[in-house]
């Protein structure tokens, strides 16, 4: 099997931007996700809505919107000008920004549900013995919920890999910047490049294979709570 | 049980599909997107009760979708070399019929491009340049060999951005998110993008022609709505509606027989 110049690069840059929105999106999605685990406030409701959109929009909604939102006359275009940080789209870190929405679901939502199988009880133990709220996340509540940070990380992971009517819509295919591997292989089915789409296509089944092979065949058995 | 009824009735509502008499599908070049609407619409006023349904996109995509058995009862592409190599693949139920050559315009949504020419993408106030894909879309080639022809190529690479097609590519214009970008003319003379920054023909001695093609696919064979819309395609009105919208109208062979 042979993979091109053109191919690894791919691959490199499919990878770097995985990695980084999932470390952003363990900076963002932890509070949310612990806000929405433990609030009994009505808005509870419309937040979470909003959280899960991006599971059921088609990524060509989010794609036009996000260019429109991003390009010289929407709201985040005039703000990145004014900060003199230029236009997202076509650039990398726009897709960063584009990717940290459409996973945002696939980070918070196990998340959420990990923290709320931890329950009030340890919880209350531990404000009992004095430990301030903060301490008790990141003594009581994180430990016992890696399991949900793990899957969660991996699935936000393999989500942004996956990525491709977004970037197609926000990335203008530039090598090395936002033409990641999903774009890679659609561009070598459209030249007829079949071996070659084959080769890149095989090493994508592998990976997403491994991946969700990890989360089931790690997954503990639910003990907790007891 | 009220709901059940009216269950049922939804469901026959769906199911009842009208006999009508002919329907075709035809798969055109996104170049075509506004030209071939009107020839639709005037083609189906002449044969009322027919049906052409069009869908637009990148022609190196319905190559490889109709040798994959796509429904396509008619291929418009815009590089005539596909459609020659799914008749070579006896794909075809029709010879290949040159319909039209296309050029390559520069337009911008945000400057007067009409003062334009090549040169003027070297402006620091151009720092995106949007073009089709050059390794699948027609006219991204054409962009390609007009910018190295003008021997800019190498300067203006960093600057560029890559569309799916030539529609595609014209939308990253059109948003403000490239400054510029090589189109197809018939896009451009549309009303909705000629409003803006006005385009500049690009000379065609830079570019090889842009020939493009069409073909009645294999499964249309015996649709005799294919083949009059085929000959529709070579009557006076659909020829005038090509010529309105940039195309340069092969001498002959695009007639009708």
């Amino acid at each position: 099997m042979h993979l091109s110049d053109s191919d690894l690069q791919a691959i490199w840059l499919t990878i770097r931007l995985a990695s980084i929105v999932t470390l952003i999106l363990l900076l963002v999605g932890t509070p949310i996700a612990w806000w929405l685990a433990r609030t009994k406030a009505w808005w509870k409701g419309p937040i979470g809505a909003v959280v899960a959109l991006p599971l059921v929009l088609p990524p060509s909604v989010l794609g036009f919107y996000l260019l429109l939102g991003m390009g010289p006359n929407g709201p985040v275009g005039h703000l990145t000008e004014a900060l003199g940080i230029g236009l997202l789209p076509f650039t990398f870190w726009g897709l960063v920004v584009a990717s940290v929405f459409y996973s945002l679901p696939f980070m918070v939502q196990p998340l959420q549900s990990a923290f709320e199988s931890i329950g009030e009880r340890p919880l209350e133990a531990a404000a009992t013995l004095r430990a301030s709220p903060l301490d008790a996340f990141f003594t009581v509540a994180l430990p016992l919920a890696w399991p949900g940070f793990l899957s969660a990380s991996i699935l936000t992971f393999a989500h942004t890999v996956g990525e491709f009517g977004v970037v197609l819509m926000i990335g203008g295919n530039i090598p090395g910047e936002t033409r990641v591997a999903s774009v890679q292989i659609y561009d070598h089915v459209e030249a007829l490049e079949y071996m070659q789409a084959h080769n890149l296509a095989a090493v994508m089944l592998v990976f997403s294979f491994v991946v969700l092979l990890s989360i089931y065949a790690w997954r503990p058995t639910p003990k907790r709570g007891v | 049980m009220n709901q059940m009824k009216i269950l049922l009735l939804v469901c026959a509502l769906v199911l009842a599909v009208p006999a009508r008499a002919e329907k075709i599908t035809v798969a055109a070049a996104a170049d075509l997107k506004f030209a071939m609407d009107e020839i639709v619409t005037s083609f189906k006023q002449a044969n009322v009760g027919d049906e052409v349904e069009v869908i637009y996109g990148s022609s190196g995509k319905f190559h490889t979708q109709i040798q994959q058995g796509a429904p396509y009862d008619l291929y418009f592409s815009a590089d005539i070399a596909f459609p020659r190599a799914l008749a070579k693949a006896g794909l075809a139920a029709s010879e290949v019929r040159p319909y039209a050559f296309g050029r390559i315009v520069l337009w911008s949504a945000t400057m007067d491009a009409t003062q334009m020419t090549l040169e003027s993408l070297l402006d620091d106030k151009i720092t995106r340049l949007a073009i089709a894909n050059p390794r699948h879309a027609p006219y991204g080639k054409r962009a390609e060999e007009a910018l190295r022809a003008a021997g800019l190529w190498e300067k203006v690479e960093s600057k560029l951005v890559y569309g799916e097609n030539i529609a595609h590519t014209a939308q990253f214009v059109q948003s403000g998110n490239a400054q510029a970008g090589i189109i197809a003319l018939a896009l451009a003379v549309n009303p909705e993008l000629a409003g803006k920054g006005g385009y500049w023909l690009i000379p065609d001695k830079l570019h090889e022609p842009l020939e493009q093609g069409f073909i009645i696919t294999k499964r249309a064979e015996g649709s005799a709505l294919a083949k009059r819309f085929a000959g529709y395609m070579g009557s006076k009105p659909a020829r005038a509606v090509m010529t309105k919208y940039g195309f340069v109208l092969p001498g002959e062979g695009a007639d009708s027989e």
